[in-house]
């Protein structure tokens, strides 16, 4: 039990570290509304940003949430099964251009009374 | 190597402590788990309906983007507060983790209070959760009116976080002396959980409807 305790309170990175993570973060960030300001295709606009916001997570996931500094197991409990369910959400995704296509878009019918 | 195979197996082996943490901060660890998938369902919700809809594109870079980036700034500050509040409760200072606790709320309510105003600005051009403002009806004709149920929706539920999270942290600031070091560490994966999912709402709500037109 108190070998438990003693690696328990262990706790690992410095003030140093979290700054320069802080810093990283900001300049991601900026990034991103640089990449607003001279304005992008959508599609162009949402990987980047997608992939910039993900490493951003990981980040924050892996030194402010220390998730890094933990024991494996925690982390191969966490993660996958997050990333399995959020890429099963996206199933429905494609639905959403089918969705599009049903909308009419012509003119408004002759016996269309208002 | 050997030194590195009993590292491996220190991590695998598990024994009667497989994780090495506290039934608290699993908790913790599962319920940000279960939140995550609720803000990830309400994200793609709301990208299903964007992209099956014509949709409006009305933040200015200033003052919105300008003034939701400031927004972004004091979150990410209140998660580096925080970070420097378990690093001082690790090292057995407990009267300055208080302080550091008590600035990273503060900071979140900063975010709320600015929020509020963002907030305000909308409603004051004619948002409504199920109604657009007259002029960008004209402006992107035929969009739809759900611009309103998800701007409001996934902001007020990440700002519902926040809130909860600065009486949370206001809570084990008042109880600091009390409380393990590990429990401020939970505090602390909560506040940074909130503000991960930030780091998805703004690019995603604020940063893809900048208007084209400056």
């Amino acid at each position: 039990m108190s070998a438990f305790a003693e690696t328990h309170d262990h706790f690992a990175g410095s003030n140093k570290l979290f700054i320069s993570v802080w810093v990283w973060l900001l300049l991601l960030t900026s990034f991103e509304v640089f990449l607003g300001y001279i304005h992008l295709s959508v599609v162009l606009m949402l990987v980047i940003l997608m992939g910039a916001s993900i490493v951003k997570a990981a980040l924050i996931v892996a030194y402010f949430m220390h998730l890094r500094f933990e024991r494996l197991n925690l982390v191969l409990t966490i993660v996958p099964a997050l990333v399995i369910c959020i890429c099963l959400l996206l199933i429905f995704f494609p639905d959403s251009f089918r969705a599009r296509e049903l909308r009419y878009n012509g003119p408004p019918s002759a016996g269309e009374s208002r | 190597m050997a030194a590195e195979a009993d590292v491996l197996v220190d991590d695998w082996g598990g024994g009667v402590h497989p994780y090495r943490v506290g039934h608290r901060k699993l908790g913790m660890w599962l319920f940000i788990m279960s939140d995550s998938l609720t803000f990830s369902a309400l994200l793609i919700g709301y990208a299903y309906v964007r992209a099956s809809n014509v949709w409006p594109t009305p933040f200015k870079f200033y003052p919105s983007i300008v003034f939701s980036s400031v927004m972004t700034l004091v979150l990410l500050s209140s998660s580096l507060t925080m970070v420097m509040a378990v690093s001082a409760s690790a090292h057995g200072k407990k009267s300055k983790a208080r302080t550091w606790i008590i600035l990273t709320a503060l900071l979140g309510a900063t975010f709320i209070i600015l929020h509020s105003i963002e907030w305000s600005h909308l409603m004051a051009e004619g948002l409504r959760p199920f109604q657009l403002p007259q002029e960008w009806i004209e402006r992107w004709p035929g969009s739809t009116p759900l611009f309103g149920a998800t701007f409001f929706g996934i902001t007020g539920m990440h700002m519902f976080h926040v809130f909860t999270g600065c009486i949370y942290l206001f809570v084990v600031a008042a109880r600091v002396k009390n409380l393990k070091h590990e429990d401020i560490e939970i505090s602390g994966l909560y506040w940074h959980f909130v503000d991960l999912v930030w780091m998805f709402v703004f690019p995603m709500i604020y940063l893809l409807s900048i208007d084209p037109k400056k």
